[in-house]
């Protein structure tokens, strides 16, 4: 089985967000960057699917040359090959033409299955899988918690209001993974090394048959024209009373301020 | 044309449906443009009548696909937003929607932005707000293309009821699904859903077990029709499912009020929660973070709270 895996390198959700002078970006300096927590789910699926069934997994992102060390650790988790777009081009992509790029290596490589996390954390799209999977015309299970695969049939349970559905597609086909999926690997010492000389292709909009028009902050359909902090929340009342009044005080609360009983 | 697209299953629109729809209408009305629906799949004739209530000029009903299936319902989606010349599509941010409203924007070759909070008009032209990066910053997003798409957050945009034209018009979908559902199960039928609940009383690890989310806060939800929330260090516990997770990796809710019990308010909680008109927290710890953003705060056991919550609200309740 032909398997890829298609992951983003994302600010730590920890990390102090600090607004650019441009005013629509962010300051880059002192950011931890780590693969998308939800692109783990998806590489330790893409790796378990092939110890089950054999194969190779190919680790796929586009980013800029720090985005590196997102695919050196996924290779450490155990894919085969990786392949990096980078160049300036591809900057300033939005979900479409990051899409629009992804699909090229799809239809360059004809891969089997294809796992995406189910967002990239940070911009939260939660859009390029199915993006993708329209473009190149398969099927995709989205948000996925468990998948079965079954000869060239797939099932995969999502969650819904109040529920769950089972969803089933043929490969080739694309799997969105959420929380629930698995637990993904830490690449152990031994991974990590034979990391270092696992195959790394780097790629480019030519390379993909794209021009520079139609990737990157050209090809995207949405700009961010400005990023500004929330407005702050003011902490309101804190009372430090007896568990009968504070009970007393909440549903006054309830009652006159929110107006909900 | 604004085109709605309206989530129900089996005859039950959702909550958010109808909040897409009352801000469909408010676009509608700035450009002077007519408001369609769009609602798919079996049991859709049933809430034509309600989806006329939020001012429809047009709805495009069609009973088929009978099972949710992501292409075909972008497809149905796409053909009546190309064939009405749509300049902009909303999705409620229904589970369902997120899903699908990606190939919807593939087809149409048209920028979509998820999880809105607010829409503006800008020389005729859709501008919307998304909280990023956890909630610690607000992007401002324009579209580059004729046809601006966007999914809402539930529980945000105002309900409107207005009158329409309210013209049906019928239409199928055809065509072998690349991918459907084949199985649908409900767990919590009748209970409050999660990114619907006008009151979230949700739980975390000071909660010390899945008793307590069973007893007493589902009883403290019960008696306030609200539904119950967990921090990801309760369901990592195993207390509670994942489909109660509040947070950057769970379900992101704007309830009116959240009440959080024994939550310190870490900032991937607040990404899930941070909008969220009233929040009243209980924590023992003075120093905790979620009083920084809390509405009221109060400081005390929760296990002593509760129950005394629980006596005070069966008083007002009669
Ligand atoms: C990538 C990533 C994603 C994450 N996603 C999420 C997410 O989606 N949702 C989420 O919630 N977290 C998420 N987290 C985890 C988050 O960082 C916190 O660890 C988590 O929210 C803590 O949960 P908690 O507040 O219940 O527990 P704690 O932080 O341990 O807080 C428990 C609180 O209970 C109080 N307490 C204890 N006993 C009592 C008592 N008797 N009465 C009153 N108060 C009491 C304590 O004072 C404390 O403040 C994520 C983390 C990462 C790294
Ligand atoms: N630049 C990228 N390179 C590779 N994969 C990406 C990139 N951006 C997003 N993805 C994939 O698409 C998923 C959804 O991202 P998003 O739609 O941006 O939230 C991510 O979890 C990744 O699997």
């Amino acid at each position: 089985m032909n398997i890829m895996v298609f992951i983003k390198q994302v600010p730590d959700t920890e990390t102090k967000i600090k607004i650019a002078d441009d005013g629509k970006s962010i300051v880059e300096d002192g950011i931890n960057w780590i693969v998308s927590p939800y692109d783990e789910f998806a590489i330790e699926e893409a790796v378990k699917t092939k110890e089950n069934l054999g194969g190779e997994v190919v680790v796929v992102t586009m980013g800029p040359k720090r985005a590196e060390q997102a695919l050196r650790t996924a290779l450490a988790m155990g894919c085969d090959k990786a392949i990096h777009l980078e160049d300036a081009a591809f900057e300033g992509a939005d979900a479409y033409s990051t899409a629009k790029a992804l699909a090229k290596v799809v239809e360059k490589y004809n891969p089997d299955l294809m796992f995406f996390g189910k967002q990239g954390v940070g911009n939260d799209n939660t859009q390029v899988g199915q993006l993708v999977a329209e473009m190149v015309g398969v099927g995709h299970i989205g948000t996925c918690i468990k998948l079965e695969i079954d000869g060239d049939t797939i099932r995969g349970e999502r969650e819904i209001e109040g529920g769950r559905e089972t969803i089933e597609t043929k490969l080739p086909a694309i799997v969105t993974a959420q929380r629930g999926l698995n637990e993904p690997r830490y690449p152990n010492l031994r991974g990590i090394m034979k990391a270092k000389k696992k195959p790394l292709e780097k790629l480019t909009p030519a390379d993909l048959g794209l021009s520079e028009d139609e990737v990157g902050l050209n090809g995207a359909k949405t700009v961010y024209v400005s990023l500004e902090l929330p407005p702050a929340r003011q902490a309101g009342k804190k009372i430090e009373v007896e568990p009968e009044v504070a009970a007393k005080e909440i549903v006054e609360f309830l009652k006159n301020e929110a107006k909900v009983l | 044309m604004i085109l709605v697209f309206a989530d129900q299953r089996n005859g039950n629109l959702k909550k958010a449906s109808k909040e897409a729809i009352s801000e469909g209408k408010r676009l509608a009305t700035s450009l002077s443009l007519p408001l369609g629906v769009v609602v798919l799949g079996s049991g859709a004739k049933g809430v034509v009548d309600e989806i006329k209530n939020y001012g429809a000029d047009k709805v495009f009903v069609s009973e088929t696909p009978d099972a949710y299936s992501p292409d075909l319902y972008s497809e149905g989606v796409a053909k009546i937003a190309k064939e009405n010349g749509a300049k902009i599509v909303l999705f409620p941010g229904t589970s369902m929607c997120v899903d699908f409203a990606p190939r919807v924007s593939a087809k149409l070759e048209a920028g979509l932005v998820t999880d809105i909070t607010a829409t503006d008009l800008k020389d005729g032209k859709l501008v919307v707000k998304k909280p990023v990066y956890s909630g610690k910053a607000i992007a401002t997003v324009e579209y580059k293309s004729d046809i601006a798409m966007a999914t809402l957050r539930p529980n945000v945009f105002e309900l409107a009821e207005n009158a329409g034209a309210g013209e049906v018009v019928e239409f199928s979908v055809d065509g072998e699904p690349k991918a459907k559902a084949i199985k649908v199960e409900m767990k919590e039928a009748g209970k409050v859903e999660l990114t619907e609940a006008t009151i979230i009383v949700s739980g975390g690890r000071g909660v010390k077990g899945p008793e307590y989310f069973q007893n007493e806060l589902q009883q403290l939800a019960d008696l306030l029709g609200a539904a119950v929330g967990a921090s990801r260090a309760a369901v990592d516990a195993g207390w509670i499912d994942h489909s109660h997770q509040v947070g950057q990796t769970g379900k992101v809710v704007s309830p009116k009020v959240y009440m959080a019990f024994g939550i310190s308010g870490a900032i991937q909680h607040l990404a899930g929660m941070g909008t969220s008109q009233y929040i009243i927290a209980v924590n023992k710890d003075p120093d905790a973070p979620i009083f920084n953003v809390a509405s009221l705060g109060v400081v005390a056991d929760l296990f002593k709270v509760v129950p005394a919550l629980i006596e005070e609200l069966k008083k007002v309740k009669g």
